[in-house]
């Protein structure tokens, strides 16, 4: 990884000090990850505890005449059986507007719907007895299309559309001298966790529960979760679990509801885990787009106007379909300055798979559509690619197409040229091997039949949650000596780690501001600690953080108030410096050990980030809080005649503020990439008339290390005024732009149109053998 | 509750009395197949004969006429030097199978007997008119693969038969395996070919997988290209561009592919042709 920007130089000076704010202290939880020794959600026991299994729909869209769960419950082991008959309290759950049933009660959606649930001794028993469950379904036509969506028949009370949005900005008469028009579609990418949705409820003496889950946001699961159940939320208490991986597949509830109302019901601890397919169900997916654009420009190529419209199918439920089309809409223009623009969004209600949160969350898809159509723009004005874009990028105080001024860290230039800038890979070789060409271990490609494209995608999106939402992290820390008199501080927080290592950087944090070298993190429980809110939209570096950074201040304070007391001095001539408070005077020293032995100190604060508001009947509004921004050039191998693909390398500039933790940032960017990647070449729920065809990963696709390419990152470090550190998220860019790069690569190489994302062999092979 | 019985004989003998007894029972190699239906819910066999101990099945021999293949031997002994010289293309399809940890789990008899369309190893088996051997409670027999393996995932063995070994003739001469993946490894196929040329008796042999219910012979395109090249010319065989062409023609039009959720039969029937064609032309130089 290079690096660039203003905090370098300051950090070759603190190289020396280890495990702070900039180097890369290893994962406390790494080694035992890696040894196989963590234990995930999936890996919790309790003597006694039963197996829950979940009974879904077969049909896509039905009307559930009736259910009759006694052949089940006179199975031998069965000990609960729930149906949306035994809930509690509300009836449906959601992250944005509880629209979804936890059972399906008259009607059921989508295929996979949950009907009943079932708690037995063993699995096998919980399994059998699901199956024995009589369910009287009446098949209905599905609504798969989402466009036709839009006008018919509503299939929920709430209607078809969940979100119309529309930005007008500028001149919508403007036009340009060039213009160009394209349609782009995306399929339906899954998040695909290695760790599949497990948890274990247990009934509580208070009448309450304890849950034991895999998720990215506590409190929001537990706020629903006692909703349903119909008590008050200090009874029901959720506690993390280890987690395999989210990537916004465990923003919304899945088997909590269901999990504590089986134990509640059977009076045992209760344990579920999906098998994979069953979480191809269970987690809501990337929203598929259809996208329509136009572009104009001057002849000399400055953006005059982008129109555009898009359509995500949202499935079934709403889940966080409202904020993900406000991304899309937001973001459609891309990373450049647009004067005019009017941007048509829809996110629809269909009986697809519901759709929510998914790394890039709205701006991958958009991505798709406007980086071709800066290609497009740019062949159209016989200029090169990324000039175009260097051209038009985004610099501070410019204006996005929702009104709002960009008043942070803008480096789009920045992140364009690095990316440009990097060598290009050697041509291949010949004599090379056969695994290193497009098709890989299947032997399809001699040299001859490749050719070698090279594409060019920049990219945009906000960090944390937006249009007015308050989305603050809270955090607790507790300093005191230990048994050797050396202090140790203990940080409670609620913040998920999800696999993207917050754990890490709040130890760092600590470290950094009080000096201190021991920092234990306590298990993040709802029981415990208020919200950090979720671990999703590239926000828990920024809030979490903050909330850490704040703690420690509180602290710094409250220990500088001890020493002034033993020195009989103001606070004001104490300073704080590196584990020391020192008093400025006379340079007399007091380590924080010293300090500590009156009492612990312990604090509690909360961050927020600055307000935002929702956008307005145009579209506009100061949204967001804070934006990031990356550029990627892919160099692709196309078998055209095959239409198999290699990518060969990955070059990429991203802006991270500052890399708090460089070396978990390039996993951020490589991980970021593969997901990037799989979008553009082979990961897609196949869904035809509503039903999943490929709920497994042997068709389920996901990169191997076989379609991995060279990564070769330049970090841009711009500090962002109003972040703690200057740091931004980094796990969402590398997955926007990445992909959309590759796609760019395969016209290059091809001279094919290629609109729609996963690309598959067919799309191309057919299309070239139509033009050869 | 249901507990499978497990049976864990030593000797192929021993195994087919294992099945006598227990109607219904399931034979276990590497689990490759059989242990995903389990997990799916979609098998739950009453019992298991399970063949890991047997350690005769995981031999082969390799003479100047034949190659014999044990039923137990995984697709990462089918890389064994002794093996893979003898057999260039069955090396090949046998490494385009799944991850390292299922190459060395998956065996060649449970790719026969599991009989899908998708069977890496079968193009290459067809292409070579393999004998099966099988052995049941009535003693040995031998059929052919087409014998065998009858339509998608049904075959002719029966419930109390072992598939002891698979014996192949060898042919002198080039061969290879091409198979095409929406992914560069770990793959199911979309459609795979094996193409075996045989430089003394003339003869070109190619069959397809995954583009009809059970691996097909192009036999069309086999007649053809055997017409078409010229097996005497300095350097070795040589065919024309056009024949090369019309051969990848005529292997398209030997498959009957689907259409499903991995692909399309326009894009199987397009590819298979095409790497037919490949496949041939790193066998037989193109004349000039």
């Amino acid at each position: 990884m290079v690096r660039s920007g203003a905090g370098v130089a300051e950090r070759v000076t603190r190289a020396q000090r280890g495990d702070r704010v900039g180097d890369s202290p290893v994962r406390p939880d790494g080694a035992q990850k890696t040894r196989g020794e963590f234990a995930f959600s999936s890996d919790l026991w309790m003597d006694a505890m039963l197996w829950g299994k979940t009974l879904r729909s077969p049909h896509v869209a039905a009307r559930i005449r009736s259910i009759d769960t006694g052949p089940a419950l006179a199975m031998p082991g069965v000990r609960a059986v729930v149906t949306a008959a035994d809930v509690p309290g509300r009836p449906t759950f959601g992250l944005e507007l509880p629209d979804q049933p936890v059972f399906a009660s008259d009607v059921v959606r989508y295929h996979g719907e949950p009907v009943a649930a079932v708690a037995a001794d063993h699995p096998e028993a919980a399994r059998a007895a699901a199956l024995a469950i009589v369910v009287d379904y009446e098949p209905l036509v599905p609504l798969v299309d989402p466009e036709a969506a839009i006008d018919a028949a509503p299939i929920h009370p709430d209607g078809n559309v969940f979100r119309h949005l529309v930005v007008r900005h500028g001149e919508l008469g403007a036009s340009g001298d060039v213009v160009v028009e394209g349609n782009y579609e995306v399929g339906m990418q899954d998040q695909a966790f290695l760790g599949p949705e497990s948890g274990l409820a247990v009934p509580a003496e208070d009448g309450g529960v304890d849950l034991y889950v895999a998720t990215q946001w506590l409190h929001v699961d537990r706020d629903q979760v006692a909703a349903s159940l119909g008590l008050p939320a200090d009874r029901v208490r959720l506690h993390l679990a280890g987690v395999g991986g989210a990537f916004g597949g465990r923003e919304d509830v899945s088997l909590q509801i269901h999990l504590c109302m089986l134990a509640l019901r059977a009076g045992r601890p209760v344990k579920m885990v999906y098998a994979r397919d069953e979480s191809f169900f269970g987690h809501v997916h990337r929203h598929p787009a259809r996208l329509w654009y136009r572009h104009h420009a001057t002849r000399d190529g400055d953006l005059v106007k982008v129109e555009a419209r898009i359509v995500l199918d949202g499935g079934a439920y709403l889940s966080s379909s409202n904020a993900v089309l406000s991304n899309a809409v937001c973001f459609a223009p891309g990373p450049y300055r647009v004067p005019n623009a009017l941007i048509e969004g829809y996110a629809v209600r269909t009986n697809n798979p519901p759709c929510g949160a998914m790394r890039g969350f709205g701006a991958v898809q958009v991505c798709f559509g406007h980086e071709a159509q800066m290609d497009k723009l740019a062949a159209a004005l016989s200029v090169d690619p990324v000039e175009l874009r260097l051209r038009n990028a985004l610099e501070r105080y410019d204006r996005l197409v929702t009104g709002q001024v960009l008043t942070g860290a803008v480096p789009v230039r920045e992140v364009i040229r690095a990316a440009a800038s990097h060598p290009l890979p050697v041509p291949q070789d010949p004599a090379g091997t056969m695994m290193a060409l497009p098709g890989g271990a299947g032997a399809t490609a001699d040299p001859v039949h490749v050719r070698r494209g090279v594409g060019f995608a920049a990219s945009m999106k906000n960090i944390a949650y937006s249009e007015g939402f308050d989305d603050f992290a809270t955090a607790r820390l507790r300093l005191e000596a230990g048994a050797d008199g050396e202090p140790i501080a203990t940080l409670t927080v609620a913040t998920a780690e999800v696999g993207q290592g917050f754990v890490t950087l709040a130890q760092q944090i600590v470290r950094e501001e009080l000096g201190v070298g021991r920092v234990v993190l306590a298990p993040a429980s709802t029981a415990e600690i208020g919200s950090a809110g979720s671990s999703s939209a590239s926000r828990q570096t920024w809030m979490s953080g903050g909330a850490c950074q704040l703690a420690c201040a509180t602290l710094r304070s409250e220990l500088i108030v001890r020493a002034a007391e033993l020195w009989e001095c103001a606070a004001a001539q104490c300073l704080f410096d590196d584990g020391e408070v020192v008093r400025v005077e006379t340079g007399e020293r007091l380590l924080v050990r010293d300090l500590l032995v009156p009492a612990p100190l312990e604090t509690t604060e909360e961050y927020h980030h600055r307000p935002t508001r929702a956008l307005d009947a145009d579209g506009q509004g100061d949204a967001h809080v804070s934006f990031m921004f990356a550029a990627h050039r892919a160099v692709v191998d196309v078998d055209p005649e095959l239409g198999l693909l290699r990518v060969v390398q990955i070059s990429t500039g991203q802006d991270v503020g500052r890399a708090i933790n460089p070396v978990q940032v390039t996993g951020q960017i490589e991980g970021g990439v593969a997901q990037g990647i799989g979008l553009a070449l082979m990961e897609e729920i196949v869904v035809s008339e509503g039903r999943v065809r490929n709920p497994s990963f042997t068709d389920y696709l996901l990169p191997t290390t076989l379609d991995m390419p060279d990564v070769v990152a330049t970090v841009v470090e711009e500090l962002e005024p109003d972040a703690p550190y200057g740091a931004k998220g980094v796990g969402e860019p590398p997955a926007i732009s990445s992909g959309p790069a590759v796609l760019a690569a395969v016209r290059d190489a091809t001279g094919l149109p290629v609109t729609r994302a996963p690309v598959r062999p067919q799309d191309i092979a057919y299309a070239w053998r139509g033009g050869a | 509750m249901r507990v499978a019985r497990v049976a864990l004989p030593t000797t192929v003998d021993e195994a087919v009395v294992a099945l006598r007894d227990a109607p219904g029972a399931q034979l276990l190699a590497g689990g490759t197949d059989f242990c995903v239906e389990v997990n799916f819910g979609l098998r739950r066999p009453p019992a298991v004969v399970a063949l890991r101990r047997v350690r005769e099945l995981r031999r082969h021999a390799v003479t100047p006429e034949t190659v014999v293949i044990g039923a137990g031997t995984t697709y990462a002994d089918m890389g064994d030097p002794g093996l893979s010289s003898a057999l260039p293309a069955l090396a090949a399809a046998a490494r385009t199978v799944g991850s390292p940890q299922v190459r060395n789990a998956g065996t060649l008899g449970g790719n026969v007997a599991t009989a899908s369309p998708a069977g890496d190893t079968l193009p290459l088996l067809a292409a070579l008119d393999a004998r099966v051997v099988l052995r049941g409670p009535s003693g040995e027999r031998t059929a052919s693969l087409g014998e065998v393996v009858t339509g998608v995932k049904t075959t002719s063995i029966g419930p109390d038969e072992v598939v002891v070994e698979v014996v192949v003739d060898r042919r002198p001469g080039p061969q290879q395996f091409v198979k095409v993946g929406t992914r560069n490894a770990m793959v199911i196929a979309i459609a795979s070919a094996a193409v075996v040329v045989d430089v003394e008796a003339h003869e070109v042999r190619v069959a397809l997988g995954s583009v009809a219910p059970v691996p097909v012979r192009a036999t069309a395109a086999e007649v053809h290209i055997a017409d078409a090249i010229d097996w005497r010319a300095a350097g070795g065989p040589r065919a024309s561009e056009g024949a090369l062409a019309r051969f990848g023609e005529l292997v398209a039009g030997a498959a009957s592919p689907i259409t499903d959720h991995r692909s399309t039969a326009e894009y199987r029937r397009l590819a298979v042709g095409v790497i037919a064609r490949r496949a041939l032309e790193r066998c037989v130089a193109r004349a000039a």
